[in-house]
């Protein structure tokens, strides 16, 4: 029988092959999907994997997607770490691009002279304000009145949905726009300055690289980045060194609604000019995916955001191309989260086959004698306990 | 009058899927595994029973499948978190991202189709009785299937052995494995059966409630029944208590309007996302109450000795 073992300590080689094996699964149940539809499984995943990455332009659009993805992901990454539930980037990225088209959409309608790089730090500050405002509720709710954070940011992502709908049909829609739910055309000096000529991708994009290199830093080369995260998988250690749990909870969801919020108002001011109820396609979602996939750090989340816009270009292609929903996408994303989830067991553990070594060490009385039990006997402590020294 | 018992009959019909999705969930919280995935489970048994209700034209063959496809996530959903131990939270949330997708891909052929089966029906005597005949005894028979489940609920957690040993399971699942019960069996048969009821609850939105299949519907009714287990520390009663108020708080914005007060639509809409922020706020001012009421291994891992 196959049986699960716990490992001395969590595999490295794991960690890294976990999402790559995920990916795998992922490949082939869409081959599976495809064939089991009538679609050539090869050209329906050449239209996944290959095609969004062929030419200039693809790679363009595939930066454009994989700004926001970056940009959300970052701050969920850092949410997680320090075990704040935020799964509400969605509502904080509809905020942004609330905070930064409003700001362009003024702009606009009193004429005032801007330039493009001249405006771009005023979109970011505004997003910011704006996503970190909205997760500044998250967190006031949780630290003063202990309301679960999951539950909360959650349903505060349907009430951001209906607060743009609302401006959208009613104080915000543009008068000459045939009563369509959207803003005026914001002025061509408000967009984000483009990259390279004639394509969509915009400097925002560097922005997110950016952040994620700060985010690498912080967390992982500075002390207040460690304090955060120890109340992750060690809130009563982090209590005894005296780390506040309120300061990352304030910290973690400002930082992240924050950096949602930007990646809204990118949104909005870069490649749609105007908002309408549909600035967001979940970006604040499948965000939730790149974290994980991107196994929370930060140059992981690049990677993963670059993976995951793929997909979402790839549901778009297979739309207009073979003539499959783009719901795809969605199950795809599905697929690969569970699957890593799964293969996530072997980071801790090793497959055995057959009566393994734990059982003939539980019978062993010298080594229970020892203190081993407690190590065979919970795969959990063992990684622990292994993590600060060589095991006997 | 009329309209009163009219409005009671609506509140009674919007809390049924809370109430069976909260219940659900309060079933597998009692043995310690919390399942974020409640929406995506809602989602995949709208979409199926709305699909096999089409095809057969029988809304019970319909239910049936709603509630074995969330069955079938769910056991995924169990290996993970009890097996594999695998993070609760990220994996219930990964089911309600698959779910969410894969509700829109299978739904794609079903938007906008009819299903015009008629659930409503009044209960023979009963229902002439005034006022409450149309208040009470007008409606589709999963609104007193989720009265009588509640009630059942209460008895087998709170009068029966097995409920004993499976809320001892919550509290202490090392103290219960020590005395010899198979705690992961038992906890992965009540995330089973908890899938199954959110199963039913996903279907009666598509096949009775509203019925029709539209992406996303459930619009996170999931999330709310999620918050309701919290807002009832845990009692089937309470739940039911919360569903209904839930149910009421959805027809408000009616009533509302009926009366001539202008709000915009979309403020209307947001009432049981901030009714369900509010009650949390409420519930969970005291986190003691909270620690007292809440099974003590929720959404813990469970490693058992050899």
């Amino acid at each position: 029988m196959i049986r699960l073992e716990p490992r001395a300590a969590p595999s490295r080689l794991m960690i890294v092959l976990s999402p790559i094996l995920a990916l795998a699964v992922t490949v082939a149940v869409a081959g599976i999907l495809f064939a089991s539809l009538g679609k050539d499984p090869a050209r329906g995943l050449s239209v996944f994997l290959l095609e969004p990455l062929r030419g200039v332009r693809a790679l363009s659009e595939l930066g454009l997607k994989a700004t926001p993805l970056v940009l959300c992901s970052l701050g969920l990454a850092l949410c997680y770490r320090s075990n704040v539930w935020n799964i509400g980037a969605e509502g904080q990225f509809l905020l942004g691009a609330v905070g930064g088209g409003g700001l362009a959409m003024w702009v606009t309608m009193h004429r005032v002279a801007v330039s493009g790089w001249g405006f771009f730090p005023f979109v970011i500050v505004a997003g910011a304000l704006a996503g970190a405002a909205w997760a500044a509720a998250v967190a006031l709710l949780k630290d003063r009145f202990h309301a679960n954070e999951i539950l909360v940011s959650l349903m505060l992502v349907y009430v951001a949905n209906l607060l743009l709908a609302w401006l959208m049909f009613g104080p915000w829609k543009d008068p000459k726009g045939w009563n369509f739910p959207q803003t005026v055309s914001f002025a061509p000096e408000t967009t984000i300055p483009r990259v390279f000529r004639g394509m969509r991708l915009h400097w925002g994009f560097a922005v997110a690289l950016l952040a994620a290199v700060f985010m690498w830093t912080f967390l992982f080369r500075t002390f207040k980045g460690l304090q955060l995260q120890v109340g992750g998988p060690a809130p009563a250690a982090a209590r005894y060194a005296g780390f506040s749990a309120r300061g990352a909870l304030w910290t973690t969801l400002l930082a992240s609604g924050g950096l949602s919020g930007v990646a809204g108002a990118f949104e909005a001011v870069g490649p749609m000019g105007q908002l309408t109820p549909h600035v967001s396609t979940g970006y604040g979602f499948t965000a939730i995916i790149v974290a994980f996939v991107g196994r929370l750090n930060p140059i992981g989340c690049v990677l993963a955001s670059v993976l995951l816009s793929m997909f979402l270009l790839g549901g778009e292609l297979a739309q207009s191309r073979v003539g499959m929903p783009a719901a795809l996408t969605g199950v795809f994303q599905g697929v690969l989260l569970l699957s890593m989830l799964a293969f996530d067991a072997l980071v801790n553990n090793r497959l055995r086959l057959g009566g393994g070594l734990v059982r003939s060490r539980a019978r062993d009385p010298g080594r229970r004698a020892r203190g081993g039990e407690e190590i065979v006997r919970d795969g959990h402590l063992a990684a622990t306990a292994s993590r600060q020294g060589p095991r006997t | 009058m009329n309209e009163l018992a009219l409005l009671v009959a609506a509140t009674l019909a919007a809390g049924t899927p809370l109430a069976l999705a909260a219940l659900g969930l309060l079933v597998n919280e009692r043995v310690g595994v919390i399942n974020l995935g409640a929406e995506g489970l809602m989602l995949i048994s709208a979409v199926t029973g709305f699909a096999v209700a089409v095809h057969t034209r029988s809304p019970w063959l319909a239910f049936a499948a709603g509630a074995a496809s969330a069955a079938l996530v769910a056991v995924a959903f169990g290996w993970l978190v009890i097996w594999l131990n695998a993070n609760q939270y990220a994996t219930g949330l990964a089911v309600s991202l698959f779910g969410g997708g894969f509700s829109a891909f299978v739904g794609v052929g079903y938007v906008g189709r009819r299903l015009g089966i008629e659930l409503n029906y009044a209960v023979p005597g009963l229902g002439r009785i005034p006022f409450l005949g149309a208040a009470l005894f007008r409606e589709h028979p999963v609104v007193y299937l989720a009265v009588a489940l509640c009630i059942f609920l209460s008895w087998f957690f709170w009068r029966t052995r097995t409920g004993l040993v499976l809320r001892a399971i919550g509290e202490s699942p090392d103290a219960a494995h020590a005395l010899g019960y198979r705690v992961r069996r038992a906890r992965l048969a009540a995330v089973v059966a908890g899938g199954a009821l959110c199963g039913v609850a996903g279907t009666v939105l598509s096949v009775a409630y509203t019925p029709l299949w539209v992406e996303g519907m459930v619009a996170g009714r999931g999330w709310i029944a999620l918050a309701l287990t919290v807002f009832a520390t845990w009692r089937p009663g309470r739940v039911l208590l919360g569903a209904y108020l839930f149910g009421g708080v959805t027809m408000l914005q009616l009533t509302l309007q009926a009366q001539g007060v202008h709000l915009p639509a979309e403020f209307m809409s947001m009432l049981p996302y901030l009714a369900t922020v509010l009650v949390l706020v409420l519930i969970s001012r005291n986190p003691a109450w909270i620690r007292l009421n809440m099974p003590s291994s929720l959404g813990k891992p469970f490693f058992p000795t050899q």
